[in-house]
């Protein structure tokens, strides 16, 4: 070992003497980081961002997969779906974690910058609509009824403004900042158009500031993801929420009701977007594997819902589809 | 007893009066900020308890609370702060320099003046953005395809990533932009406070300028120099905006270099000259995801790793604090 050390830096010093520095090409495809190793073992690097919805589920999969291939770092940042998406789009990352479907600019700037990309449902999570404990008169809402609540410039301000038997006090409401992807998915069901809210609510990026807003406020009312409300149901009582106008169709949002898909409209999919050249390092391709094979035990672990049989199946298609067409560099 | 006496005896009670109404306000003022503090520390420490064991110093972010850990925050803190340092003690000090001893009162000189106190009211996130563009992606100059630059020096290859990434290095050099101005006005100020006239006596005894301020200048203003430095890198230790803003990561299993321990500095000599090129995440970042996590539990999580950011605070500030007493103590004018 020791002689090996002392030859590298004979090499080293010359290369200095006699090469300087040198300038190499790193994209995404180029394998600077990557390669199956001579025994087999995975090295390289995974590089996730994107919605800080997904991220607990991206986490522990993360967590879970280095235990097994030590030899690959998976990081995973925050900064949002949309966020996320912008460093997305340059192929600075090679997963963005999405709590909405891709936009119709974003798809557009993956074809200016020649990035392809695959879109894999992991997961589902069932907005939910919260009150406080000690508030005993609503147990469910209509999408009209909270249609009217929500909507750009509404008139509602007490609770009796939405149903005449309800009591003459101040709604107070919390939800989501305009930022988040929450926000975009609940506006575009409620009030039929992304970001069309009213704006006279307490806005907040952190979930666990409307939490706690809503378990300290009998007359409040909130909106966010349901692994808040799996964590904190001794704070909170959750409203069931019907399509439509008719209230006797209610559903509370719960495992099986989101998973079997009758939470509607407020269940949505929580999506990976895989960047095709991305899916040529083993080390990417085997963590997505991963991600559809054991870590959808881990889907529920940290609060969201997992996919049906079928759908994990109809992803896990998608997936091999994707990596038979470019799968020449995996080491298997 | 003159007219004049009785007056004066008649209006003394009252004047000792409002001095010493004067006094306990400004002790009150001193008791409020010492109290909150009190009440903020107390409350941390008390939330922590429990959550600050070895453990949590030595393992890595999970999903379990009572597995969550600091390392790789603490050691992205401990680079960033390294960096930060060596970038902007130098340059900052240089520039104070420059523009206190050297230049002429020039419009340039005053233009450079004004804004230097202006960005230092410029708000970090834009420093962020600033950063995010310059050295995260260097204006898009290589478009989609990232160079690496390697370097030969004579223990190992040094790669350097272009543009830089969301490494350790755009993040310190990105603080260091943020805390530049605080330490070149706060180094002008102690530079200003150095009396003419030990400049003079240095003259007179035929030293040069340089020799001036290398042996009489620089020596006699290092303290404040050092003090200004303390609050800029404490600044730099706790800011979250900007680095959100540059894209430093949230889950990171790993530590820059793979340097964990003082001992890898030994085994492992690569990792000094990579940790600077290397992802990373840093204290104020994991407490902050903490916060806004699911599981209440990590409310105590993050109170423990506020707890290790106050304990590296402190230890930087015993550092300083104790260079400039000794910087302080080989002045005898």
């Amino acid at each position: 070992m020791r002689n090996m050390w002392r030859l590298t830096h004979f090499i080293s010093v010359g290369c200095l003497i006699l090469g300087g520095c040198t300038v190499k090409d790193a994209g995404p495809d180029a394998s600077r980081n990557s390669s199956a190793g001579s025994a087999g073992k995975l090295t390289g690097r995974v590089m996730i961002d994107g919605s800080s919805t997904v991220f607990p589920i991206s986490q522990a999969v993360a967590e879970e997969f280095q235990k097994q291939h030590s030899g690959v770092k998976v990081v995973v940042g925050t900064s949002g779906t949309g966020g996320g998406f912008k460093k997305f789009v340059v192929g600075e990352t090679d997963i963005n974690d999405a709590s909405r479907p891709i936009k119709q600019k974003e798809i557009d700037a993956c074809k200016e910058n020649g990035i392809e990309y695959l879109e894999l449902k992991i997961a589902i999570d069932g907005l939910s609509v919260i009150v406080n404990p000690q508030n005993d008169w609503c147990e469910c809402l209509t999408v009209a009824q909270l249609n009217t609540i929500w909507k750009p410039n509404s008139e509602v301000i007490n609770w009796s403004d939405v149903n005449p038997k309800w009591p003459q006090e101040k709604i107070r409401l919390y939800g989501p900042d305009t930022d988040s992807g929450t926000f975009d998915y609940f506006t575009e069901a409620i009030c039929g158009e992304e970001g069309a809210s009213r704006s006279d609510y307490t806005p907040s990026a952190d979930d666990n500031v409307l939490v706690r807003g809503v378990a300290g406020d009998r007359y409040s009312l909130g909106y966010f993801g349901y692994a808040y409300y799996v964590e904190n149901k001794d704070k909170l009582k959750i409203v069931g929420v019907a399509s439509g106008t008719d209230s006797t169709s209610c559903v509370q949002p719960t495992d099986e009701t989101i998973e079997a898909g009758n939470y509607v409209p407020l269940s949505r999919p929580l999506l990976l977007y895989v960047n095709k050249a991305s899916l040529k390092k083993p080390e990417v391709a085997t963590y997505l594997e991963y991600y559809l094979e054991q870590g959808q035990a881990l889907v529920s672990e940290v609060g969201y819902v997992r996919l049906s049989q079928s759908l994990v199946a109809e992803t896990r298609q998608t997936l091999e589809d994707a990596l038979g067409g470019s799968d020449t560099m995996r080491g298997e | 007893m003159s007219n004049l006496d009785r007056v004066f005896e008649s209006r003394l009670a009252a004047r000792h009066r409002r001095g010493r109404v004067f006094a306990s306000v400004c002790m009150a003022s001193t008791w409020f900020a010492v109290g909150v503090l009190v009440v903020l520390l107390i409350g941390v420490v008390w939330q922590s308890a429990g959550w600050l064991n070895w453990g949590f110093l030595t393992n890595f972010d999970s999903r379990h609370p009572e597995q969550a850990g600091v390392l790789a925050g603490l050691w992205g803190s401990l680079w960033l702060v390294l960096y930060t340092t060596l970038f902007s003690v130098p340059t900052g000090i240089g520039a104070a320099l420059y523009l206190e001893e050297y230049s002429r009162d020039t419009w340039l000189r005053r233009l450079i003046q004004v804004n230097l106190s202006n960005l230092a009211g410029v708000p970090s996130i834009v420093y962020g953005i600033l950063g995010l563009t310059v050295f995260v992606r260097m204006f898009g100059l290589f478009g989609s395809q990232p160079k690496v630059v390697e370097v030969s020096l004579i223990f190992v290859n040094l790669q350097i990533p272009l543009p830089l990434g969301r490494t350790v290095i755009a993040a310190a050099l990105t603080l260091s932009l943020l805390i530049l101005p605080v330490v070149i006005v706060a180094a002008q100020e102690a530079l200003r406070a150095v009396p003419a006239s030990i400049r003079h006596a240095s003259y007179a005894l035929g030293a040069t300028q340089w020799q001036t301020i290398r042996n009489q200048v620089l020596p006699a203003a290092l303290p404040g120099i050092l003090t200004g430095v303390i609050l800029a890198i404490s600044r730099a230790i706790g800011e979250t905006a900007p680095l959100v803003m540059i894209g430093a990561l949230t889950y990171v299993a790993f530590t820059p270099g793979d340097i964990s321990s003082p001992a890898d500095v030994f085994t492992n000599p690569h990792g000094i000259v990579e940790a600077p090129f290397d992802t990373f995440t840093a204290l104020p970042i994991q407490i902050f995801n903490w916060v806004s996590r699911p599981k209440t539990e990590y409310q105590h999580v993050a109170a423990a790793g506020i707890v290790v950011l106050l304990a590296v605070l402190l230890v930087t500030n015993a550092a300083a604090i104790f260079l400039r007493h000794r910087f302080q103590k080989r002045i005898r004018w």
